[in-house]
């Protein structure tokens, strides 16, 4: 898959960073020409993943969140955001709907959401080492002709 | 972001405005409790209509909302869901224990 344009930035894990992460990500994959509903999708699925940096990698700190996106031949937008935060034991049970370790206020849902808005999401975690989540979206782009 | 919320008799209606994350959501429930605990309405309504964001973390506050409302037998309503917003909903089960309506073209 050729890559048209890709972009890396680093962020705190601050919550406030959130809204900043997504929309920046929304604003570059939005030269693929997305729809808007395209681009809902994507502010939401990273809105998960960068707010499971700040809740779960690095609970009880601030860390750094890596940030990679790549706009590829035929609207594909792949999206990498890395920790180097505690790690998931269990992947699989991470993303399980409704489970969380946090309990309270949150959902359990921050996968489900990333499944259901992507067209795939990849996990890769190593504990006490830091995990990276891939998103790929398609978007209806037409940068191809472009 | 910015919550309204307007009480009448035993229903209060809360207008959220904005964008509903991880970062603003605590200050949501904080507004909204508030205002549950002092009055204890028979039904409280979240009204979605000027929301122009949401992630699972609006999941999380509606379900708060209504582990709060059940502790003295209120009822839970969610109304004005963008389509966007009422999937995301949809993926909890919330429609099993409030009523949830999308957005009125």
């Amino acid at each position: 898959m050729k890559i048209l344009n890709e972009f890396r930035m680093t962020a705190e894990s601050k919550s406030v960073n959130e809204s900043f992460v997504r929309g920046t990500v929304a604003a570059f994959a939005a030269q693929l020409d997305p729809t808007l509903e395209e681009i809902a999708d994507i502010k939401t699925a990273v809105s998960e993943a960068v707010t499971n940096c700040i809740v779960h990698a690095y609970a009880h700190c601030v860390g750094k969140i890596y940030i990679y996106v790549a706009i590829c031949e035929g609207g594909l937008v792949k999206i990498k955001i890395r920790d180097k935060g505690c790690g998931i034991a269990d992947i699989k049970q991470a993303r399980t709907p409704l489970f969380t370790t946090s309990g309270g206020e949150r959902a359990g849902l921050g996968f489900a959401v990333m499944e259901s808005f992507c067209d795939k999401v990849y996990v890769r975690s190593k504990v006490g080492c830091g995990t990276t989540v891939t998103l790929i979206k398609k978007t209806g782009g037409r940068a191809e002709n472009g | 972001m910015s919550v309204k919320i307007v009480a009448a008799q035993q229903k209060m209606t809360a207008y959220l405005d904005g964008e509903i994350d991880h970062h603003n959501a605590a200050f949501i429930r904080e507004e909204i409790d508030n205002a549950v605990m002092a009055s204890k309405p028979e039904v409280l309504k979240i009204d979605f209509d000027n929301v122009t964001f949401m992630d699972s973390s609006g999941i999380g506050l509606v379900m708060g909302r209504y582990r709060t409302l059940s502790m003295y037998g209120g009822k839970l309503i969610v109304s004005n869901l963008s389509p966007q917003f009422y999937r995301i909903m949809k993926l909890s089960g919330l429609e099993k224990i409030a009523i949830i309506n999308k957005r009125e073209k």
